[in-house]
């Protein structure tokens, strides 16, 4: 071939490009702004335990975040994540303290349960081509059903030993006595989970497929690409996730209640949204759900060193900054579309 | 270049619910040959390509791939026979790095885990192989829609395709990007790949291609080398001459009576990449006929005019006023009617009744609080139904249950309840019974007659001699000719025009 | 109206067997209404005060998702209301009609205007109606704690606002009367003018109803302005039963259980025709279910599921995938699928 064509991306759609970052910039900006703020406002904010307890309190959070990251990623909706996780702490606490099942076998059995659950409805959404909201509205009703008819009271796990392994704390730089924080074994847990989650999806076939199906999924199906098994493959993660986001509350309050995780849903798709993943699916980062997660959190806990701010104002600014990110969203692919017009 | 078939399918017939998109057709595809399959919408380019592909199955006829017989089942399974598709569409996923695209689902990897630095040689190596230089870790979406047809292009030629078609690859590129698609379809050729071209472009087909198969109506005209067909003659057997008995509709040319009134008037009028600025009046009570080829713009003069699309250059008057932020609604409210190309998609609502779509134009233009009475409702209705004899004449049945021509009846219908000063007709004809083609026809030009002005697309230049006052010729995306000589009115004419201005572009 | 009696029959055979098990359970106690304190009361009578909120947002929902859209925010919409007419209530003179009749046309007007916002998101900021409306899902129910204050406010009982949810009219229930008024309001509405027709029109093809010189957007906004106007009431309605507002709980999974009523009702969740009766009917199924499961001796835990089975035999079989794969057994194997339309696959691809 003599001549070669070449073209670089011009100023303008390079930013294109980078238009995928600005959310993501943006809360990772935002989050500055507020943990910079509340240590201007209150003295004991600049200790680490702050930022470590964020990944103690929302471990459960950020796990089903994660997964639901996958799932809107793809493009598709898991409204059942809240009663999975409640279904999941409820049957092992039943497995557990009723049926006596050593606590191994109870967390493997809800976590393959979770798993194949998911399985289930990716396989009704794709081949059965039920819309994601109401396939998993579904389960949403059924979990939280089979809920309560496990038990309607709360249910203690304190007994059991193997959950204490879960609060154990690891100490860093010399522990909160000295300055530096503590960690127990479920943010470990999470942490994990977000690591395997980034590199799934960024380093793997299936990680890959799933921002293709996201991006456009009739392309998808034309470029040969496995669909059926990726759209199956999430709600699978997903659930996965949900499950495990149960044992964790197990470790976390060594009890199960029935009503635990209500609109649960609902925060993860915030976390995930704030975090910069587009609803639409196809452009988004796991790191940014983590980013979303500690948004929230840190939210919350600002209120709670104000002392006098309400806690529904943690749900009304979690509503505008949802509107902003959405407007964001809308306006940058807007303007996308209009450059490519 | 050998002469061996790699392709050869014989009687292919597709019928898709009483109609028959193929028949008996024959096409024969052969080793490092570019091969362009021309015709109109409707001739049964798209679902012969589809037979082949295996997105749609034959109701008969067989296809041979080098030899042996074969029946695809998905586009999956073509790709895996060696059979590889390119799209009008850029059918990738944009989100994505061009490496990405490039190699998706056959990815390098370490384990399990992709080799993002060996996908990214490989995929410079490959574009490389045809001649392009792009950041192979950039978003797809950071380069231009021509480039991502070429990365499309360079991910078919992977999978080690012997077969590549090419379905409108060229409607979004430009000249220059054009070049380089060409040569890489010469290499491709040079190295045994077979190809399928389909294009409107007519200079393009005649410059890269070695044989051309034409079909219409779904019916093979003929298998012809390129250099023995020319222009002319392919325009000729592309649009078709033949003679349709529809009773006693005399040429409308003889009856021409000049008007001075201007009804509508476009100066400049055009919209970047879909028609260049042209100028064109419309006098009360004339037929203006838009013909060219596919592609060549008649549509989106229309929609245009019409106010369905935004133009960004001219103006457009109405009755002497310059009409400003010109969409449907306004458009409804001075009476110009627009019945769109496609009936099903952007003209009817399926699941409401004939009655309710009848009336809907009517009722927008009055608002939902003011209804338009039943009593009148029903009479107008059953008004339409009768003088545009519909069949079956049910005002209640949802209007998807009937046939193509009765449902183009409807449409029209909906239009001339408000009783339009313009009504633009798209292809009203396509894809109808001749019976409701001769009742559409005459419509035409009773209304006309009555003092309505038309402004008419027909892929048939038959039909558009025999309705129109005046005919616009449109090529590649420009007007070039106005016709409005009552000898200028024949077919020959048209053809010639759109040879001849071609030619001194 | 042949279509129309079809679309019903379904979810009206539904309705019956779920009232003969009741009969059969608990007698005809349970059908025939007997008269209290000079209103009506009975089983079935309470089922349907009961369900009169429900079907408020149900009737609301109807419009909404006959336009291809969807409001998640009704729920939090149904605490706003509950929580600005109790709050603006028990600050004041709570026996004064005045009090009462501005508390309630201002729960009213803020619903509404959330309504339009919602409608305004959607028409003009292109933004998807899950999406739109999540956002005041999540905010609305901070929005109701706000104007509480974080409390549950509670009227007395003897403010004329309690009537709203517990007094009676000619012996029936004001509920009831409430619940009649608005269905034959909207069907009158939706059906003697021409909106029913212009939101089917939006619903069944945006682009041809654009072509047709449809104002969408204006005709999109109404519909989640009826649809939040019919939330805020159905809080007012919840409030006064109750006579207090819960700015949490009140109206908690309703959104849920209104979709699942409307798509029960025969209006399929892609838009276009929709069936105010049919909801109605839907919404009764989703009343009685709930009263049946403890009729039958099942505690009432089993709600949940049962609800979960509806929508999941509901959702499947609404899906044409699905009926073709329980029906490939009996299909003659020459037979073969009807051949897609050519339209439909560019449809597919241009997706």
């Amino acid at each position: 071939m003599s001549t070669t064509v070449t073209e670089r991306p011009s100023r303008t759609t390079l930013f294109d490009g980078l238009g995928r970052y600005i959310p993501i910039g943006v809360t990772v900006a935002l989050l500055i702004v507020m943990y910079l703020g509340g240590i201007a406002a209150f003295p004991r904010f600049s200790s680490p335990q702050v930022i470590a307890s964020l990944f103690i309190d929302n471990a459960a959070l950020l796990i089903i975040a994660v997964g639901m990251t996958f799932v809107i990623l793809s493009g598709g909706i898991d409204l059942s994540v809240g009663s999975m996780m409640a279904f999941s702490t409820m049957s092992i606490a039943a497995l557990t303290v009723d049926l006596g099942v050593p606590a191994e076998v109870a967390v493997a059995a809800v976590l393959a349960f979770g798993t194949l659950s998911g399985l289930f409805t990716g396989a009704v959404i794709h081949y059965f081509n039920v819309q994601p909201f109401i396939a998993t509205l579904a389960g949403l009703f059924l979990y939280r059903g089979l809920t309560l008819q496990l038990s309607d009271h709360d249910v203690s796990m304190r007994d059991i030993a193997f959950f204490d392994w879960g609060m154990l704390r690891m100490d860093f730089a010399g522990g909160q006595r000295d300055g530096g924080f503590s960690l127990p074994n479920i943010s470990f847990i999470a942490l994990a989970v977000v690591i395997v989650a980034f590199i799934v999806l960024h380093y793997t076939r299936f990680g890959r497929g799933v921002y293709a199906v996201g991006g456009s999924e009739s392309s998808a199906l034309l470029m040969g690409l496995p669909v059926a098994r990726t759209k199956v493959g999430v709600y699978a993660v997903s659930g996965f996730c949900a499950a495990l986001g149960g044992v964790v509350a197990a470790y976390y309050t060594k009890s199960a209640n029935p009503l635990a995780g209500v609109g649960l849903e609902l925060d993860a798709i915030a976390a995930v949204v704030i975090g910069g993943t587009i609803l639409t699916g196809g452009t988004g980062f796991v790191l940014g759900t983590v980013a979303g997660v500690m948004v929230m959190g840190l939210l919350t806990t600002l209120i709670a060193f104000q002392g006098d701010l309400s806690s529904w104002w943690a749900r009304i600014v979690v509503g505008v900054l949802l509107l902003a990110f959405i407007l964001l969203q809308r306006f940058l692919s807007r303007s996308g579309e209009k450059r490519r017009t | 270049m050998s002469d061996a078939p790699i392709v050869q399918m014989t009687g292919i017939t597709k019928d898709f619910t009483g109609v028959r998109a193929l028949d008996g057709v024959d096409f024969t595809l052969r080793r490092g040959e570019i091969h362009a399959v021309m015709g109109e919408n409707g001739a049964g380019k798209s679902t012969l390509i589809k037979v082949l592909t295996g997105v749609h199955d034959p109701d008969a006829g067989r296809i041979l791939l080098d030899g042996e017989p074969v029946r695809f089942h998905s586009p999956g399974q073509a790709q895996a026979g060696g059979i590889s598709t390119v799209y009008q569409e850029v059918n990738l996923t944009d989100n994505l790095s061009v490496a990405e695209n490039l190699l998706a689902g056959r990815e390098p990897r370490l384990g399990p885990f992709i080799n993002f630095r060996a996908m990214r040689r490989k995929a410079k190596a490959l574009l490389d192989e045809i001649g392009i230089d792009l950041n192979v870790a950039a978003p797809l979406s950071s380069y231009s829609i021509a480039m991502q047809q070429l990365v499309a292009i360079a991910r078919a030629i992977d999978i080690d395709a012997k077969v590549l078609i090419l379905d409108e690859p060229t409607s979004s590129l430009d000249r220059d990007e054009v070049a380089v698609l060409m040569r890489v379809m010469r290499s491709l050729a040079e190295r045994g790949t077979a190809m399928v071209f389909i294009s409107h472009f007519l200079d393009q087909v005649y410059e890269i291609c070695d044989r051309m198969t034409v079909l219409r109506n779904g019916t093979l005209i003929g298998e012809w080398a390129v250099s023995e067909l020319p222009e002319s003659e392919l325009i000729g057997h592309m649009l078709g001459r033949e003679v349709q008995t529809l009773g006693a509709l005399e040429h409308r040319a003889a009856r021409h009576r000049p008007d001075d009134d201007v009804l509508v008037s476009a100066r400049g009028l055009g919209r970047k990449g879909s028609v260049s600025p042209f100028d064109l009046d419309i006098r009360p009570g004339e037929v203006v006929g838009l013909a060219g080829l596919l592609g060549s713009g008649r549509t989106e003069t229309a929609r245009l005019i019409a106010g369905a699309d935004r133009a960004d250059s001219g103006a457009l008057e109405f009755r002497g006023e310059r009409l400003r932020g010109h969409n449907p609604r306004t458009a409804s409210a001075r009476g110009i009617g627009f019945c769109p190309e496609n009936r099903k998609t952007e003209g009817l609502v399926g699941d409401l009744t004939v009655a309710e779509n009848m009336i809907l134009a009517m009722q927008a233009a009055r608002g939902w609080a003011r209804t338009v009475p039943p009593a009148r409702r029903d009479a107008l209705v059953a008004e339409f139904i009768e003088k545009l004899d519909i069949r079956p004449a049910d005002p209640d049945l949802p209007v998807k249950n009937l046939s193509g021509g009765n449902q183009q009846k409807v449409l029209l219908a909906r239009w001339m309840l408000i009783e339009p000063r313009l009504l633009i007709l798209d292809e009203p004809t396509r894809g109808i019974d001749v019976g409701a083609k001769a009742d559409i026809q005459r419509l035409v030009n009773e209304l006309s007659e009555d003092g309505m002005a038309v402004l008419f697309i027909s892929a048939e230049l038959e039909e558009v001699t025999r309705l129109s006052d005046r005919i616009a010729v449109l090529r590649d995306r420009e007007l070039i000719d106005i016709l409005h000589q009552e000898s200028d009115m024949t077919t020959d004419r048209i053809v010639e025009t759109i040879v001849e201005k071609g030619g001194d572009k | 109206m042949n279509a129309y009696l079809k679309r019903l029959i379904w979810p009206l055979a539904v309705l019956v067997t779920l009232i003969v098990v009741n009969i059969a359970q608990t007698g005809f106690d349970f059908i025939v209404p007997s008269v209290h304190d000079g209103r009506l009361g009975g089983a079935f009578v309470n089922i349907l005060r009961n369900s009169v909120p429900l079907l408020l947002i149900a009737l609301g929902m109807t419009l909404v998702i006959a336009t291809k859209g969807i409001d998640l925010s009704v729920g939090a919409v149904y605490a706003i209301g509950a929580a600005i007419a109790c709050q603006w209530i028990i600050d004041r003179d709570q026996s004064a009609f005045g009090t009462i009749l501005t508390a309630v046309i201002l729960a009213l007007l803020v619903a509404a205007v959330i309504g339009a916002w919602n409608g305004a998101m959607v028409a003009y900021f292109g933004v998807q109606p899950i999406v739109a409306t999540l956002i005041l899902m999540i905010a609305g129910r901070g929005i109701a704690q706000l104007i509480t204050g974080g409390q549950i406010p509670s009227v007395s009982d003897s403010t004329p606002f309690v009537e709203l949810g517990r007094g009676a009219i000619a012996t029936i229930p004001v509920p009831i009367v409430i619940g009649v008024l608005v269905f034959a309001v909207l069907a009158l509405l939706t059906r003697t003018t021409a909106l029913g027709m212009l939101l089917e029109a939006v619903g069944g093809n945006p682009a041809a109803s654009r072509l047709a010189g449809i104002r969408s957007k204006g005709i999109t906004i109404l519909a989640y302005l009826v649809c939040g106007f019919c939330a805020g009431l159905a809080g007012l309605i919840g409030a006064a039963n109750l006579g207090s507002a819960d700015a949490n709980n009140g109206g908690l999974w309703i959104e849920l259980d209104a979709i699942l009523a409307v798509v029960i009702g025969g209006t399929a969740l892609i838009g276009g025709r929709f069936f105010l009766l049919g909801t109605v009917i839907g919404v009764a199924i989703i009343e009685t279910l709930n009263v049946t499961i403890i009729n039958v001796g099942l505690s009432s835990q089993w709600q949940f599921t049962a609800k979960a089975i509806v929508v999941f035999v509901v959702a499947v079989l609404q899906s044409p995938e699905f009926r073709a794969w329980l029906l490939k057994p009996f299909r003659r194997p020459d037979g073969g699928e009807p051949a897609p339309e050519p339209a439909d696959d560019k449809e597919a691809l241009a997706k």
